[in-house]
């Protein structure tokens, strides 16, 4: 009985720790994945369809869709919490994948990370050049707090934040329709759409 | 000199304008490293003027970038090295003017190297003999650097995103802080002239516009406020130049932290 309580006990913490994974290493197999399907011979459709699974496990679509909307979360009600995040999940993972699908084969090397606290740690990484392009330095900001399950909140290219562009983008077209959100929500069904 | 007056009232104006726009108390605090808010204060014209610069690009400048990238490899590698070059002339007054002299001293060797060995700047030698990376600077950056705040968006017909403190930096180049201006517009030198210090800017635009097509392209394909997004890139980036944060500004990037704590607790 001892025996099969310790065999249990060392599966459940072989089980633990195979589960929990570096943020850098996270990141790495992260844009492996991304490379090899954007070096794949299928139509960009194709490719922009198996990047958005790829986001939609790695990044934190919830809070980063909720952060874009600045303070003007804190006045929706329930209803327009959930219309406002199938609207946002939508419109975040074609326009998220389809940034992705103009390059193709991108080389990223990671190189290093900060661990900022216990929540969130920072992984650096390059976009090689190519005779085309110029080097590309790429930070993402990752959240750990579930280190079993690390997820994207921010992306930081050559030192410009991809989060503060969308909420900055988002305020911008709330504040030139008087506040009212339903402006963001048309905008948002209309960039799903097109 | 009536050109020079207007032009000096002009900055004058733009300074005083921009201290008081992007003050807000801040300078009484003298806060130099805390972020100062970009106000659109212009919104409706600068937009206009945006989409009239999109017109031009599309037009004119993006087509001449275009031409440029199927130049052959070193020519435009020579313009770019150049064009850079020559703004050296710009940034060492700037590092000094930013309390960094080392800085100035290096950038000064980089300039005698390139423009004597490296044939008039169009090799950059400096970078091969492991002189340490360039980093621009301007006028705009230091009076950022001094505490000022950028005041007011604008976005100028033909050349783009700026703010008022930005703009009124850029009249110091013609003011007399450029040497390559006062050379080729004041010089008396036969082999200088008004026309190439502007072809020189040009192709410095035009190398730069080559550089980024794509990245343009995706970003306005995949922006819902086209606008919106410029106008935060362009805010960023002086942001973390006027920092010298060269990874970004992790002050800027977390300051909204009470933003995630609220969506976590949720």
């Amino acid at each position: 009985m001892k025996k099969i309580i310790i065999i249990l006990f060392l599966y459940f913490l072989n089980l633990n720790s195979a589960y929990s994974i570096a943020p850098d290493v996270f990141v790495q197999s992260t844009v492996n994945r991304a490379s090899q399907i954007l070096s794949k011979n299928i139509s960009k459709e194709e490719k922009i369809n198996e990047l958005k699974s790829i986001a939609s496990e790695t990044v934190d679509i919830r809070g980063v869709g909720f952060y874009s909307l600045g303070s003007a979360r804190k006045v929706l009600d329930n209803n327009q919490k959930k219309e406002y995040f199938e609207l946002f999940e939508n419109y975040f993972l074609k326009s998220f994948s389809s940034r992705l699908a103009e390059y193709t084969n991108p080389k990223i090397e990671v190189y290093g990370k900060k661990i900022l606290n216990e929540n969130y740690t920072i992984v650096n990484s390059v976009l090689v050049s190519t005779s085309e392009r110029p080097e590309v330095r790429i930070d993402w900001r990752i959240y750990t707090k579930n280190p079993n399950n690390p997820l994207i909140r921010d992306l930081i290219i050559e030192g410009l934040s991809l989060a503060r562009t969308q909420k900055e983008e988002f305020a911008s077209i709330i504040n030139s329709n008087n506040g009212n959100i339903n402006a963001l929500f048309k905008v948002l069904e209309d960039f799903s759409n097109r | 000199m009536l050109k020079k007056l207007t032009i000096i009232l002009i900055s004058i104006f733009l300074l005083s304008f921009n201290a008081n726009a992007g003050s807000d108390g801040d300078l009484k605090s003298n806060k130099v490293n805390e972020t100062k808010e970009i106000k659109d204060c212009f919104e409706k014209l600068n937009r206009a003027t945006f989409a009239f610069n999109q017109g031009l690009d599309k037009a004119l400048i993006k087509p001449l970038a275009e031409g440029y990238r199927n130049l052959p490899d070193p020519i435009q590698r020579g313009t770019s090295n150049a064009v850079k070059n020559l703004s050296t002339l710009i940034t060492i007054p700037n590092n000094v003017l930013q309390g960094d002299v080392k800085t100035a001293l290096i950038n000064t060797g980089r300039l005698v190297v390139n423009t004597t060995v490296g044939l008039l700047g169009t090799i950059d030698v400096a970078n091969k003999m492991g002189f340490p990376k360039y980093v621009k600077e301007d006028y705009g950056q230091t009076l950022g650097a001094w505490g000022i705040g950028p005041g007011c968006y604008i976005v100028l017909p033909v050349l783009g995103p700026s703010t008022l403190r930005d703009t009124a930096g850029s009249f110091a180049n013609v003011m007399g802080g450029d040497p390559w201006y006062n050379a080729s517009v004041h010089g008396n030198n036969e082999f200088l002239s008004e026309g190439l210090y502007i072809t020189s800017k040009a192709l410095s635009g035009i190398d730069f516009r080559a550089d980024n097509i794509e990245s343009f392209e995706n970003l306005e394909k995949n922006s819902i406020d086209f606008y919106a997004s410029v106008r935060s890139l362009y805010a960023q980036d002086r942001e973390n130049k006027i920092k010298n944060n060269q990874r970004g500004n992790i002050e800027v990037l977390y300051k909204d932290e009470e933003d995630w704590e609220e969506i976590d607790n949720k």
